[in-house]
């Protein structure tokens, strides 16, 4: 399952999104852990406050500063940074204003509160505004790179499925508060970025029910706001363990399965009784019915006509190195 | 097995006694997203309901299927009866799904001027607050659960509500949105909008307010004159009906903390679900509000507890080498599904039972994980019984 050519290779901005629950923080960091390893300078952030990253990759609390976060031997490295609305409106305001001290008294005077919480839409253009300069920062440090993009790519783990849309429709948020000015500015800045070929929204689904529906939904919403749509990856896929047939052979004939798996169990000398055997049947059975609902959830994803990838349900969690288990089954599947 | 010795030590969460307790008048379903927290807040009201409570389900944003099990195929902010279920202990059930911005509007109708009501209403600001604002899900929640609470009290027609919560960020912004919205509204910059001509009278103010000037200045340069001329009359006209909206949070506030409500805080066997939980529990503990336990949901249960997963997987690649019969290649796999299953078990127990140690004394029961999806009464009846299996 190796394509010629990674789908999603001319992408710089990886937006990811997922209903809550189906870990696209954990797809966020095994992304771009998989372009770190591929030797890039890559960016990940968060803009929800949670420290996902931090507690993803067991470092300290990120901050409004990028970190970095892990170094690769190839060469590749990755920086964290967990974005902070209201530095990002003193970065803002310095930028455009160069008002060191009138940002304080923003401050003092409660306007920060106010700018960023009576007008969403401005929040989320501080929190995308952030990360659209990252993605757009050219280096100016070292010589032989001297100009050239700071990141090869930049991660964000963006908000659920949920909000995400209007998250990212920073300018029909804008356009009920602003209609001229410069916040209208950045905000079509930024739109215009999001809306190029070299950035993707990836949605990441678990195959039930409710996060397949709110896929579906979110495609649809980000086809209409014309965001350009990337992958489906479909985390904690239970690897089917028993063949088809084998399922149901056991579904049609259980007392003769019981026997038979005894009689194989007692050849390798595993100590049975009546109760384990039926156990094991029964564990073979829900794990039939499992399966069986991930193949009509996965069907619904695989209709939505966009690339899929499939990641591993890990039996032992994603603390330890299951991230870089995911990260190199995206490399694997030619994700990037 | 040193966890079986450990489980010995906790409390068993009993939702049945907690549903069967007359004192008990709101049921109160939070966590984390993606938990399974309104499955569990419609598992407990249908058996609330079959245990002959007359109970109310405000659901949040429930799944279709879900809520079709309910018979709630539309979101019209008003509940509606559930048929189908056994009513011989003389229960009732009714469902609904929150409709945050109705809400919202009602609220506004009801405190303001019809005029005033109309300007809010048309006001651009109040479009993003009344459907954007951070907190405003778990405000019109609080609300909603305020106004049932009311009826209830008035017209006797329930004696349980049960409430799921908004999918927030943070399990903990449910506590925090009443508050949030009524310190928003109460923050000085918003004060001096409003009142400037005031806030310049006093002449200690006097040195603020340049400063305040200062911001309005920059905030126009920023945003543009008309959007903050548009945030001073959405403002102001809010301002007319904020000791309503502060009384009322106020108040919803209280009844959470009486000892009327329950609690119940679902987490998942993860990590991120877990400490979720726990800052949730610790913050009740802190508000003094009351806490019924905490149901870890969706474990992995074994139903051959016996075999250990190390030793399935010996097994499995014996009888990988040998291929000794027709069958070997099916006990193989049944045998590899085993040792899988284990091992997730031992994790999740694992994280269990370092929440339980964090947290000595906190009632908690584990609900098994379904392999299905709830599609109808009879699936959320099932659910009913693992939360309250002995």
């Amino acid at each position: 399952m190796t394509p010629a050519s990674p789908s999603h290779a001319g992408v710089r901005l990886h937006i990811v999104t997922g209903k809550g629950g189906t870990g696209k923080t954990t797809v966020a960091a095994a992304l771009a852990l998989a372009l770190a390893r591929q030797g890039k300078r890559v960016l990940l952030a968060e803009v929800e406050e949670r420290q996902g990253i931090s507690q993803t990759f067991d470092v300290p609390p990120l901050g409004h500063e990028e970190t970095r976060i892990v170094h690769e031997r190839g060469g590749g490295e990755l920086y964290g940074m967990s974005v902070d609305v209201r530095e990002s409106l003193m970065d803002y305001l310095q930028k455009f204003y160069k008002l060191g001290r009138a940002g304080t008294v923003l401050e003092k005077a409660g306007a920060v509160d106010f700018a960023t919480t009576v007008a969403p839409g401005l929040r989320d253009v501080l929190l995308i505004g952030k990360v659209y300069e990252a993605a757009g920062r050219r280096h100016t440090g070292r010589h032989h790179d001297r100009g050239g993009p700071a990141y090869d790519a930049v991660v964000l783990d963006a908000p659920p499925t949920g909000r995400v849309v209007r998250f990212l429709n920073v300018n029909a948020e804008v356009a009920d508060v602003a209609k001229v000015g410069p916040i209208r500015t950045q905000a079509d800045s930024i739109t215009r970025m999001l809306r190029s070929h070299t950035t993707a929204v990836h949605v990441v689904s678990l195959l039930e029910e409710m996060p397949v529906q709110e896929t579906v939904d979110a495609l649809a919403d980000l086809t209409a706001a014309s965001l350009p749509l990337g992958a489906i990856v479909i985390n904690q896929v239970h690897a089917p363990l028993l063949e088809e047939a084998e399922l149901a052979s056991v579904a049609s004939d259980p007392d003769d399965v019981a026997a038979a798996v005894t009689a194989d169990l007692k050849s390798v000398s595993v100590r049975t009784s009546a109760a384990m055997v039926a156990g094991l049947l029964e564990q073979a059975a829900e794990h039939a019915d499992r399966v069986a609902l991930q193949q009509e959830q996965e069907a619904i994803l695989l209709d939505q006509g966009r690339q899929v990838y499939r990641l591993p349900l890990l039996p032992e969690g994603t603390d330890t190195g299951g991230i870089r288990v995911l990260a190199d089954a995206l490399t694997e599947q030619g994700m990037i | 097995m040193a966890a079986a010795n450990a489980k010995d030590t906790r409390t068993k969460l009993d939702l049945d006694a907690l549903l069967h307790d007359p004192q008990t008048r709101i049921i109160v379903c939070c966590g984390a997203g993606g938990v399974g927290k309104t499955t569990v807040a419609a598992a407990l009201g249908l058996r609330g309901a079959e245990l002959g409570r007359r109970v109310v389900v405000l659901t949040i944003d429930p799944a279709r299927r879900l809520a079709q099990s309910l018979g709630l195929s539309e979101l019209d902010n008003t509940p509606r009866p559930v048929v189908g279920f056994d009513t011989t202990s003389g229960g009732s059930l009714d469902a609904m799904m929150l409709d945050m911005k109705r809400t919202f509007d009602e609220v506004v109708e009801a405190h303001a001027t019809p005029e005033k009501a109309e300007q809010i209403l048309a006001n651009p600001f109040y479009e993003a607050v009344s459907s954007s604002f951070a907190g405003t899900q778990e405000y019109m929640a609080m609300e909603k659960l305020g106004q049932l609470r009311t009826r209830a009290a008035k017209d006797d027609t329930w004696d349980l509500i049960v409430v799921d919560t908004p999918p927030s960020r943070s399990a903990l912004d449910f506590l925090d949105a009443p508050k949030r919205l009524g310190s928003f509204l109460d923050g000085r910059f918003i004060r001096l909008l409003m009142a400037p001509a005031k806030a310049g009278g006093r002449a200690y103010l006097k040195v603020f307010s340049t400063g305040v000037n200062m911001a309005t200045t920059v905030m126009s340069k920023i945003l543009g004159g008309q959007v903050l001329q548009d945030a001073q009359t959405f403002v102001a006209a809010l301002d007319t009906m904020f000791g309503g909206f502060r009384e009322r949070a106020d108040k919803t506030y209280a009844l959470l903390k009486n000892p009327e409500t329950a609690f119940v805080v679902v987490a998942a066997p993860e990590r991120d679900a877990l400490r979720e939980a726990s800052f949730f529990v610790d913050r009740l503990d802190e508000e003094g509000m009351p806490l019924a336990g905490v149901v870890v949901n969706r474990i992995q249960r074994l139903a051959a507890p016996t075999l250990s997963g190390a030793r399935a997987l010996a097994a499995a690649e014996q009888l990988a080498e040998s291929a000794s019969s027709e069958t070997a290649p099916l006990t193989e796999g049944l045998l590899r599904l085993h040792a899988n299953l284990a091992k997730t078990a031992e994790r999740q127990e694992g994280l269990a039972l370092r929440f339980t140690a964090g947290h000595p004394g906190i009632p908690v029961v584990e609900v098994p994980a379904a392999a299905q999806d709830i599609h109808d009464l009879e699936g959320l009846r099932e659910v009913g019984q693992a939360l309250t299996a002995p």
